[in-house]
């Protein structure tokens, strides 16, 4: 028997999808344990946090509220102490920027045994196994948690979302005390983009060396506002300075998985596709019908990408207005 | 101040990756070992730092068998002074015990800094430097595109969701790890290459330490299913009405 304690990351004092996303798996490993599911949030105004996340499966709701930053330090002390009341033998985090930034930590503290950016996770002969891709996705490693606890970051968008149900949760209060802190966060400079990360996208549309000037990147935005997508790049693109860092996707970049990934004058090279290749469904477009992202792509258009953008763009708009 | 710089051999990013007989490892014949990519980010910012006159000597360290001295060997030749060589064999065991070894041989060296890259490109765990600053007891930012190192203090630039940046002050010692954005590394030179040659590698035997995290199977993905190509841009409300009817993503 073990139980589960999710690790939830709060947006203005909402679960995040990616915490859901833990939820619903949690449960179904906390049953093959037979376990309880715990959760345990860390911000600011939290009052009813344990009835957004109760609806799927969580029984018990350690709060921490009164934090107003981000901190390694103070999360990690807060997070240890939920994993001490609790009794939790598996430790669940999302693996995006600020999982990989406190998981590990966490597990080192713990001394857990540790794996992250899982696809897959299970339970077999009652021990947590994991799947996680290696090698830049080109193969995966499959891991048997042998410690207790074991500490597993979950690469967002691999697990649905289950239907919410009926059901409390039980809040148990936290001190928000950080501690004794070495490195504080003294500001947060907005990014560019209020669009979700790219790393827990569900819709990407990337332009690569092709967009040829910065500029040009906002046929792609629109059609990012149509459909509901985050911008993404290419290094040559990032490299020319037609896009941000923080936008490329690949292996020196953001490992994105989404449901659909539209790729607009990029070749496809192996380190481009480091980035990408577990999305669901792939659409390229490029002029060259050799070109090597076409062998990946589940929709290929042969055609030039600046007649082709503006013409999606219009007919998404159309389809969406269909309803 | 000295600096050390956590850096780890790593398969090219062109390699061919293929499993072992049994599927329970990888065969690693024939593949070409670089630097990590992120690494260099590491070593440049260390030796920027030493050109700035704030810190005197910079030292890498690696884990792992024999051959990551080549590695060691690149940094080196980067300009870094010195190298220590945490020696196993090709089984490196798992992250903890990896971040516990390095920690081991970082407490040995009186650093003011550690520098690493913020993900290794093959294991890709994003976390043994973090794992280091715990065992190190001092502070991190992890995943950091600007650095500013003055007196007993670092403020770093994290990026994190969305373009958006944390601003981290840091007392040091402290562990930074780096990302693409940093700087642009700089090449070895052809004097640089030959002095490396001569620059002491010193090394250490980790003490024993058992996986937690057990690796048991490797498994390829399967290839995707060759998809549908379209010629021109007539072909547009074909692909999107596709998107929504067959592939059911909008
Ligand atoms: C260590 C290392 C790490 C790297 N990391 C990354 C990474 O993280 N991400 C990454 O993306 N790359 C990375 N790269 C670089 C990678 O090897 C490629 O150079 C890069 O992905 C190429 O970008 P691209 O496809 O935009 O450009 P190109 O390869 O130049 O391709 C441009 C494509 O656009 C097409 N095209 C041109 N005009 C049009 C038009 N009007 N309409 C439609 N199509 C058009 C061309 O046919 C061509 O296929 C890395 C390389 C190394 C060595
Ligand atoms: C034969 C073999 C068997 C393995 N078996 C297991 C296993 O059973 N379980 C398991 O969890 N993992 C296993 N691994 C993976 C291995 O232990 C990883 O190297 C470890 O998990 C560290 O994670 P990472 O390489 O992803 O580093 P990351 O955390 O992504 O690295 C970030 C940074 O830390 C520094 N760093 C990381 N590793 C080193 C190093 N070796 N030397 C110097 N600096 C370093 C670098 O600066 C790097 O940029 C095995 C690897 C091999 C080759």
């Amino acid at each position: 028997m073990s139980n589960v304690l999710i690790v939830c990351e709060v947006k203005n004092a909402e679960p995040k999808k990616s915490t859901l996303e833990l939820l619903s798996k949690g449960k179904e490993i906390a049953g093959a344990l037979g376990g309880s599911l715990s959760a345990v949030a860390i911000g600011s105004g939290l009052g009813g946090f344990a009835d957004k996340v109760a609806p799927y499966g969580a029984a018990k709701v350690y709060v921490a509220d009164g934090a107003a930053e981000y901190s390694t330090e103070g999360f990690t002390k807060i997070i240890a102490d939920a994993v001490a009341k609790d009794g939790a033998g598996v430790v669940l985090f999302s693996a995006g920027s600020q999982g990989k930034d406190l998981a590990p930590r966490l597990a080192a503290r713990l001394e857990a045994a540790f794996a992250t950016d899982c696809v897959d996770i299970g339970v077999d002969g009652g021990k947590v196994t994991v799947k996680r891709p290696v090698f830049a996705g080109k193969a995966f490693a499959h891991i048997a948690m042998e410690g207790s606890p074991a500490v597993v970051g979950l690469r967002p968008n691999s697990f649905p979302v289950a239907e919410p149900a009926g059901g409390t949760a039980e809040t148990v209060a936290l001190p928000a005390d950080f501690g004794d802190v070495k490195a504080k966060v003294v500001e947060v400079v907005a990014g560019e983009s209020s669009r979700p990360d790219l790393t827990e996208a569900e819709r990407i549309v990337s332009g690569g060396r092709a967009m040829k000037e910065a500029a040009n990147f906002k046929i792609l935005e629109e059609l990012a506002d149509v459909i509901g997508a985050t911008v993404g790049a290419s290094r040559a693109a990032v490299d020319s300075g037609y896009a941000p860092q923080s936008r490329q996707v690949g292996q020196t970049g953001k490992t994105v998985n989404p449901v659909l990934y539209m790729a607009f004058g990029i070749s496809g090279a192996i380190q481009h596709l480091a980035g990408m290749r577990t999305s669901k469904v792939i659409v390229a477009v490029n002029k060259d019908p050799e070109a090597p992202i076409f062998q990946k792509a589940d929709y290929g258009i042969v055609a030039d990408l600046f007649e082709v953008v503006p013409k999606m763009t219009e007919e998404f708009k159309k389809l969406l207005a269909e309803g | 101040m000295h600096i050390v710089v956590l850096c780890k051999q790593v398969p090219d990013t062109e390699s061919r990756i293929k499993l072992n007989a049994d599927g329970t490892g990888f065969d690693m014949e024939g593949i070409k070992w670089i630097l990590n990519p992120y690494d260099e980010y590491a070593v440049e910012e260390a030796l920027k730092i030493k050109e700035a006159g704030k810190a005197e000597k910079v030292t890498v360290m690696g884990l792992g068998p024999d051959r990551i001295v080549e590695a060691l060997r690149t940094a080196l030749a980067m300009g870094a002074d010195a190298a220590v060589h945490v020696k196993t064999g090709e089984d490196t065991g798992d992250t903890s015990s990896v971040a516990k070894a390095l920690a081991d041989a970082v407490k040995a060296q009186d650093a003011g800094l550690v520098l690493a890259g913020c993900r290794a490109i093959d294991d890709d765990m994003f976390a043994v430097p973090c794992m280091v600053a715990e065992y190190l007891g001092v502070g991190q930012a992890h995943v950091v595109s600007k650095l500013e190192v003055d007196g007993g203090k670092a403020k770093a630039w994290r990026d994190i969701d969305g373009g958006a940046k944390q601003v981290i002050e840091m007392a040091l010692p402290g562990v930074v790890t780096a990302t693409k954005g940093l700087n642009e590394p700089r090449y070895a030179s052809l004097p640089g290459i030959m002095k490396a040659k001569r620059k002491p590698v010193e090394v250490v035997e980790p003490a024993a330490g058992g996986a937690k995290a057990k690796l048991v199977k490797c498994s390829l993905p399967a290839e995707r299913a060759a998809g549908r190509v379209f010629e021109g841009v007539e072909s547009v409300p074909e692909v999107v009405r596709l998107l929504r009817e067959e592939a059911k993503v909008i």
